[in-house]
Parts: structure tokens; sequence; C-alpha cells
């Protein structure tokens, strides 16, 4: 994992002096909260509808066990008890003072982590494949440019206005794990015929009220030139992007107005410009500095198959249930990777306990090379176990409710925050998410099911992916009470596809109800073999329709 | 700011979040921002409401709390209760962790 250098220590220990410094002004009178504001935001402090909201950046969703120790203590310290994993691989704290958010920030500082560019327009926290690094095939880890791309955009002068905030994901492998294309910038990491390491890049991702999935501009950047072409790609955007109106102000919405064609002659002119100057070449020394971070565990020699966890699962059910959902192969022989559901039968999507955390962080550092990993549907891994321990990690997992064998059914839902916390809301979401993992919860029916990913957002800003689940469900409000609409048929994956509406919105009284009929539309259409979306995507939108409206 | 000033309502109150902390605050008779909605200054009328929002707007009002707003209220027997599922939230804590917020320490008092 990449360990900050004197420079990165400075930079946040000066950035925490800094904004202890504005805090005290805003306090003391000396600033309005129209200049604080910006500078808060910058900070990743928000003001929700209960407390101050404090998101912690987890650059591309990789911890050690000492950070993870340090969430947890934060919970404990300056929170409630808990912490929420979100969408971008983040951890937010509901309920901070603002005069100890300096405070819980120095000691952030002090395990290599920090809250900056958490909001405000600019480059965000980079996201990647919760696998990296652990998963077969992979071109390369993500995490080495994914870092190269954070060192690039923290505080880089250019970016720090955008027209509106700007999300980066990267992944290497044929399997999207990290959403890419519904991102303002989605990186492939591939190689060519030569084998030489290369990026894709997607641009004009993006969900909200406006959802695009984005269209490919570059087929192969090479290595060297990558960040030449994003800043290629940002200038176009910083010098086109709406101002006037922040609901047309995301780069999606420049590819869609501006045309694919137009869009990628524009980067490509500001390509060549700056590729000419050399001035933005990645010198391989410093690409081979950064990759030394990333290379594999001091992996054991094991053989591929573990009698013991065979054994294992043939004496305890739940066991072997929580194999079949949540242990994935791994690339290297006699390891796996063990996924951590935090979404328990009627839990709260998301969320850990501080006591969880410690235990999470015990485990990573006794079992997993000292990795954890959070994904971008709010659950967490532990990437490098071996097969040996599997069982042993399992157990104390199930001990501490975090042992939910359902990854990637129907009760591992996103949720956003919704009406309970969140100042935008129009509805909650955490509750309906609840009602619906309690009239699931049968592990059996969920597995009969298969693959099917709910995700539910509380307003029309889509935190909660709503528009690219199978089954998306939004919130609305229609004079002050609560509705709900339901779409079909998206995708966050390599085939990521927006969520169709079905008609008219439910309310909360009928809204799990009509989940069920959805449900059971889709058992009683499917094949041999076939999930959800590949029911949805053979016999459309009508049968569904016919039977939640006729 | 405002926003959620129901057009037409009768009665409003006003609420903000507290500088130091973010707590829900509601602005009460004697001009103090209190932490519970049931001490909060009932305003009947447009003009009674603009009124109060006044009051709990002078200039140095942003030394305590942030974004002053009128909100609906709707009579409950002797008492009055926020209109909407937002306030109503607001008012009391998450309705997923009722272990938290203003209704916790309802219930711990």
């Amino acid at each position: 994992m990449y360990r900050y250098d004197e420079f990165d220590h400075k930079l946040v220990s000066d950035r925490v002096n800094q904004f202890r410094g504005q805090v005290e002004r805003r306090v003391s009178g000396a600033l309005s909260e129209d200049q604080f504001k910006p500078l808060r935001l910058m900070n990743g402090v928000y003001l929700q509808l209960h407390a101050y909201m404090l998101r912690v950046a987890i650059p591309y969703g990789t911890l050690r066990s000492e950070q993870m120790r340090m969430l947890a203590h934060i919970a404990r310290k300056y929170d409630r008890g808990y912490g929420h994993f979100t969408t971008r691989q983040n951890i937010q704290y509901n309920w901070p003072a603002l005069d100890k958010i300096p405070d819980l920030l120095d000691e952030l500082a002090g395990v290599e982590m920090h809250a900056i560019q958490t909001s405000g327009n600019c480059i965000r926290n980079v996201t990647s494949d919760q696998y990296a690094g652990a998963i077969a095939d992979e071109a390369e880890d993500p995490r080495i440019v994914s870092e190269i791309i954070r060192q690039w955009s923290t505080f880089h002068p250019e970016f720090t206005y955008l027209p509106r905030k700007f999300k980066i994901a990267v992944t290497a492998h044929k399997n999207d794990r990290a959403a890419i294309k519904l991102h303002d910038i989605g990186i492939v990491v591939k190689k060519n015929d030569a084998g030489e390491v290369g990026y894709e890049v997607h641009v004009g991702g993006g969900q909200g009220r406006t959802p695009f999935v984005a269209k490919k501009m570059a087929d192969f950047v090479p290595k060297a030139k990558l960040l030449a072409y994003l800043e290629a790609v940002m200038r176009v955007y910083n010098m086109l992007g709406r101002r006037d109106n922040s609901y047309k102000a995301r780069i999606k919405i420049l590819v869609h107005e501006t045309g694919e064609e137009e869009m990628r002659r524009m980067v490509e002119e500001e390509f060549a410009k700056i590729d000419a100057s050399q001035m933005l070449t990645v010198p391989e020394e410093e690409i081979a500095r950064i990759s030394a971070y990333f290379a594999p565990p001091a992996f054991d020699t094991r053989p591929a198959e573990s009698a013991a966890f065979t054994q294992a699962q043939a004496d305890d059910a739940d066991f072997a249930r929580f194999v079949r959902a949540n242990v994935v192969a791994h690339k290297q022989d006699g390891y796996a990777i063990v996924n951590i559901s935090l979404k328990p039968i009627g839990g709260v999507p998301g969320d850990a306990t501080d006591a969880q955390m410690d235990v999470i962080a015990d485990l990573a550092e006794r079992f997993s090379h000292d990795e954890v990993r959070v994904t971008h549907e709010q659950n967490l891994v532990l990437p490098h176990v071996k097969l040996d321990d599997v069982k042993t990690v399992y157990d104390t997992l199930a001990a501490h409710e975090l042992a939910t064998a359902n990854l990637g059914l129907i009760s591992d839902q996103i949720a956003c925050p919704g009406l309970d916390y969140c100042n935008l809301a129009n509805a909650r979401s955490i509750p309906l998410a609840q009602e619906i993992s309690e009239r699931f919860s049968d592990l059996d029916r969920q597995y009969d099911i298969g693959e099917l990913k709910i995700k539910i957002s509380g307003c029309i800003n889509a935190c909660g992916h709503h528009h690219v689940g199978h089954i998306g469900i939004l919130g609305v409000d229609k004079k002050g009470t609560e509705f709900y609409q339901i779409s079909l048929g998206g995708a966050a994956d390599e085939n990521a596809a927006i969520g169709q509406i079905t008609g008219r919105a439910f309310t909360e009284e009928d809204i799990v109800d009509a989940i069920e009929t959805v449900v059971t539309t889709y058992t009683d259409l499917r094949a041999d073999g076939e999930r959800f979306i590949d029911t949805y995507n053979r016999v459309g939108m009508e049968p569904f329709k016919e039977r939640l409206y006729d | 700011m405002a926003q959620h000033a129901a057009k037409g309502a009768r009665f409003q109150a006003v609420t903000a979040n507290r500088l130091s902390d973010g707590e829900v605050v509601y602005f009460s008779p004697d001009n103090r921002w209190v932490e519970a909605f049931a001490m909060a200054e009932v305003a009947d009328g447009a003009e009674a409401a603009e009124t109060l929002l006044g009051r709990a707007m002078p200039a140095d009002f942003e030394a305590h709390v942030l974004e002053p707003y009128l909100f609906e209220v709707l009579e409950d027997g002797s008492a009055y209760k926020p209109a909407s599922v937002r306030e109503t939230i607001r008012a009391a804590g998450p309705t997923v962790r009722l272990d938290l917020g203003k209704q916790a320490e309802a219930k711990a008092e």
C-alpha cells in the first residue's frame, strides 16, 4: 500500500492547521457562513438534517488495519459509535461537532488519512476495484494509476474550481466492479498486442437527474501519457463546462450537448498541445516507485485446495453458504477473497459500529496481510485470506453480526442515507431497504432468486445509484408524503445501462409489495440459468408493467 | 433559506441548526434557540410568520445558528406537530436509529 512521504505528511498536516484556524474564525464570528461554507466543504464537512457530517477519503477503497482502527476510534470518540461506508468507497460520520473536527482530522492525519477533496467542485476521491491485486487476470494493479491520479489531482490549482464535482474510477479487469462507465472519467487499465500497459478512457458518465453512460474517448493511452490525456479532458471541461446552471454543469452534459465526436476532437487537440510540451510525462522511475507500494504481499506457496476449508464446509452448512455467496477465488493458489457484507437482514446498508471496525481491523492484520477494502456497493473485503483461515475468519465475523451470506443477492442493497439524515433527500431510503431485506430474509429464497441488485435513492441526486439498479427505487415527495418510483434494467458493470421507469410511483405502504411483484414476475418468466437482468433484457418492460399496474 | 416554508400554511415555526454542533434548534417565545420542538414559538398566519422569522434573524444570528427558515406545523390536539416528514424527522431523529437524536434524549430524561 502507498505510504506518505515527507511532502504528503506536511501537506495534510498544514491543511489540518489551516482548517483549525478557519473553524476558530467562524466560531469567533470573523468569518460569515457564506465565507466559511466553501472552506468547510473543501474539508469534507457538510451540514445535514441533525448535525454536521464529515466525509473521510479512503483512496481507491484501500485501508490498512491501523487506519480501520482509527476509523473505529473516531466513531467512538467524536461520533455516536458507528460510521457509514459510502458508494464512493469513503466513510461518513453523521454527528461530529464542528469545533472538534480539527482534532479529529489531526488524529486521522496520524494514520495518513484526511477529508480533503471529499466535497466541492474538484476532483474527488479516486475509486477502484475492491479486488485489485487479488483477482486473477488483471492487466495490472489498478491502484497504481489510481494513486498517480490521486497525487496529480490533489490541490491541482487548475482544477480547484471546476464547474461541478468530478469523479474518476479505475478498473483493470474485464468484470467492472467499480462502475467506471457511470463516472465523469472511467479508466480501464489494459494491455495492447505488444503487451504494453495503457488506458482505455471513458468520459461523460454519471447519474443524478440526467443519467448517462460514459462514451469511450480513447482506446489506448500509453502509460506515460495518461496524465496529459486526463489534463486535456479536464481542460476542455473547465473551459466549456456550464457554470450558469449547476444542474447542467457536469461533464456528462457537455459530452451530450457537444456530441461524442466533437468532444473527442477537442480533447485530442488539447492533448496534442500538452503532449508536445512533454510537461506531463510521468517519469518511469516515479511509476516504478509508486508501483513498488502495490507489489503483491509475500504470499506463501500453498496448494490450490485446502482439505480443512472443504471439510469445514461439509461440517457447517452456514459456513458453506457464506463461502458460496461471499468468498471469491484469489489469483494466488491457496488464498481467497473474503467479502464482508454490511447488509445484515434488517440492518442499515453500509453502517458498521466501532466494535465491528475494530474486529475487521484485527482480522485484516492477522489474516489478510493487513489490508481491508471498501466496495462501492457499501461492503468490505478482506482481500488476501488463506483458504485454511477462512473458517476462523468466518467464525469471528459471525460472532459480530458480520457474516451475512448475501453478497450480490436481493438483500445486498445500496441505499443512500435518505431523509433519515440527508438535507437534500425527499424520502427515506434506509427503512425501505430494511423492509425489503426483511421481506426476502429467507436465504434459500435469495439464492433461488439469484443475482439481483436493488439500489435505492432518496432523491434525484441518485447517491443510492437507483438509475443502475437491476431494480432501482427513487423516493419522491408529493406534498410532504413519501412515494417511490421503480425503474428496471439498470446495470453498473461492464454492460452499464440506465434503468427505465415502470410507471406511476407507489406509496410507502405499497412499495415492498410492488418489489415482490417484480421479483415473482421474473421468477415466473426466467429461462434456465437466467439472472434477473438477463430475463429483463430478453422480455423487456411490458410483462413487469402488466403485473404492477393491471 | 426558507425553502421549507409552505405557501398557504396557517401555522409556522422557525428552525435552524446550531453553529457549534449542528443540533436542530427552534426559535422560542423568549427569543432563544431551544432544542425541543415543543418549546418553539408558533406563528398564526403569514404576517406573524414573517415577523417571527425577522426576530430570529437579528444582525448577529450567524454567531449562533445556520440558515433559519420557516416550516409548517399542524395543530395536534392542544399542541402542534411538524407537517412534513422531513421536519418530523428533524424534530425527533433518524427513524432507523431510535437510540439517536432528540427522541433518544427525551427517552433518557
